[in-house]
């Protein structure tokens, strides 16, 4: 046949000395391919990559500053008026009311952010074809889930550092006292942001980029619902209403994390004054807390799994 | 070493009710070039990703360097041109090749040498700091075959690799095939464009419904029945009645002999044959039967979409 011709015409064994040399230079990594740790950190540098491209990143980023330049006036503002709230502690009662409306809305962007940013990532992949060339590369499929998440959760805390970070920061030094729970606060929010990344992600590896984030988007509103039932239930004392917005939290703990968030910087004369959408009546507990990182995880894992198990 | 590189026995894929490949059974050897035709929808894809690991068969077994398929060390081992090859488009092709290097497990220093000779070979070296965003369709095909041949693979899968290239790049992907198996590697190429094939392969598989309907060695199917136009005068009629001895079919409009012959080494002797009856002989062509009209001979007639 005529390629044996070719082969005795190539120069017959330096192609196979390259090949075994180069294999000697890779070493066992050639293979294995390579190891969890540079798989995972590999395909989040990549995920925060594109993630940091999209115009949706820098529209929330944009709208992030315009917030705190407004959030920053205001407070500015309300300190330096010589009305009600001369006394210290006035002042602090209403700077706390602020930050936490401030925080409220940053809350549901960053939700937003999470599921909007990650919800076409697998799915998106998996129908343009650009995961099979990743998916054939001797790496782990799990790797391929976890390095994703990671770059997302990345990206999802260098925002919350950015308004979450920037509104207590600006309450801070206007309000000339540090906030207690400051640390406490960022990483609830940012417990509320990978569980919600977990949720799109494993509803990523099934359905389709719209889908997952209306499933995610769902059930964040049904957990806002569900908490607004559970503290009118409280105030009221209807039992059956507090029931259903435990179930909700069960079901989605996002704004349980937001409840609990809010316990930590709420001023004690709105938490007298009854509910409202910003504040807490209703602590969530610490088995909530735990419950919902629990979710996240198990959230992370669910995805890993479907995706391990599906043809791409 | 293994003389079978892939060996793949009755592979089978459902998705739900529906059968995209029913049996897949086909063995390819070292070194070979394979390709691997079918119509729309016969199930070639689904059959490349199931030897590709990607798709999980429902049934049958399959083994690649003598490993089951999707095993993480015969991923180190294998390259694979996806069709329509699309990646993260803020990526230069150097950084795009970067990735999948590292993902091959391939060292730093060894990538750093390699990547500009690689993609000097698919003709971008030029091109090797610009955003694959601003490529046209050829060269991402083009950048796509350079990140399949990263880590020297020992087969190579080629999906549609030359659908959207112009005549240079059809011509470098068949050169780039003819390197890889001088290097000793096994190539596994899925085509619609027959002549490619024809021309870079040493065995075609034919697949239709999910079943492989024939496999042939290239050339072969030529040392069959062949017809022959000749063009000739002066033709006698007890010529056209010794003919019949060497000849079937035989018929003779004008100037023109149409007739059919065992392989072409009859060839010889239908010329002597004239010639001796006196007859004049001006052209002798064979007519080769080309491997789209073996396929389309094989798949039987369209029937329609």
């Amino acid at each position: 046949m005529s390629e044996s011709a070719i082969r005795v015409q190539a120069p017959a064994d330096s192609p196979e000395q390259q090949r075994a040399q180069l294999q000697a230079a890779a070493g066992a990594a050639v293979h294995g391919g390579p190891g969890i740790l540079r798989t995972t950190i590999l395909l989040a540098r990549v995920t925060f990559r594109e993630a940091a491209r999209r115009k949706i990143l820098w529209i929330a980023a944009a709208a992030a500053i315009l917030f705190l330049v407004l959030f920053w006036t205001g407070v500015h503002a309300m300190l330096r008026s010589n009305t009600s709230l001369s006394s210290t502690v006035n002042q602090r009662e209403g700077t706390s009311m602020m930050l936490m409306m401030a925080l409220y809305a940053a809350s549901m962007l960053t939700s937003m952010m999470a599921a909007l940013t990650s919800c076409d990532t697998l799915s998106g992949e998996i129908s343009s074809g650009t995961i099979h060339a990743i998916a054939t590369k001797p790496v782990r499929r799990w790797c391929l889930v976890l390095g994703k998440w990671t770059g997302f959760a990345g990206m999802l805390s260098l925002y919350i550092l950015l308004i979450d970070g920037g509104c207590l920061t600006i309450a801070s030094v206007e309000g000339r006292h540090l906030l207690p729970h400051a640390a406490a606060v960022l990483c609830l929010l940012l417990l509320q942001a990978v569980l919600l990344l977990g949720v799109t992600m494993a509803c990523s590896t099934t359905f389709s980029a719209l889908t997952s984030g209306a499933i995610t988007l769902g059930l964040y509103g049904l957990a806002f619902v569900g908490g607004w039932i559970e503290q009118y239930g409280a105030l009221r004392h209807v039992q059956t209403c507090v029931n259903l917005g435990i179930l909700s939290s069960l079901i989605m703990p996002s704004d349980a994390l937001w409840r609990r968030t809010a316990f930590k910087i709420q001023p004690p004369l709105l938490g007298a004054a009854g509910a409202s959408p910003f504040g807490s009546t209703l602590i969530p507990s610490n088995a909530m807390v735990i419950y919902a990182v629990l979710y996240a995880a198990l959230a992370l894992i669910l995805a890993i799994i479907l995706f391990e198990r599906r043809d791409l | 070493m293994a003389t079978l590189t892939i060996d793949a026995v009755r592979l089978r894929k459902n998705y739900g009710t529906r059968t995209a490949v029913r049996d897949l059974t086909l063995q390819v050897k070292r070194g070979e070039a394979f390709g691997f035709l079918g119509p729309n929808g016969a199930g070639k894809s689904t059959s490349i990703k199931m030897l590709l690991g990607l798709v999980k068969p429902t049934s049958g077994r399959a083994l690649l360097l003598d490993r089951p398929v999707g095993d993480r060390e015969v991923r180190a081992r294998i390259g694979f041109l996806p069709e329509h090859f699309r990646f993260y488009d803020w990526l230069s092709a150097s950084e795009l090749i970067l990735f999948h290097g590292r993902l091959c497990g391939l060292a730093e220093d060894q990538l750093r040498r390699k990547i500009p000779m690689l993609l000097e070979r698919v003709g971008l070296g030029a091109q090797h700091a610009k955003p694959i965003r601003s490529f046209s369709k050829g060269m991402m095909q083009r950048v796509g075959l350079a990140q399949a041949i990263v880590n020297d693979p020992e087969i190579l899968f080629l999906d549609e690799p030359t659908s959207g290239l112009d005549p240079a790049g059809r011509k470098l992907v068949r050169d780039l095939i003819r390197e890889q198996r001088e290097r000793g590697a096994t190539v596994f190429l899925n085509s619609h464009l027959l002549g490619e094939v024809e021309q870079s392969c040493d065995r075609v598989a034919f697949i239709r419904q999910g079943n492989v309907i024939a496999i042939h060695e290239m050339g072969a199917w030529q040392a069959g029945k062949t017809e022959v136009e000749i063009q000739v005068s002066r033709v006698a009629p007890s010529t056209l009645e010794s003919l019949r001895r060497v000849a079937q079919e035989i018929r003779l409009e004008g100037r023109m002999l149409r007739l059919h012959v065992d392989g072409e080494s009859r060839l010889p002797e239908v010329v002597r044959c004239l010639v001796e009856g006196g007859a004049e002989v001006y052209s002798v062509v064979p007519h080769r039967v080309s491997l789209e009209e073996l396929f389309l001979s094989t798949m039987g007639p369209d029937p329609g979409l």
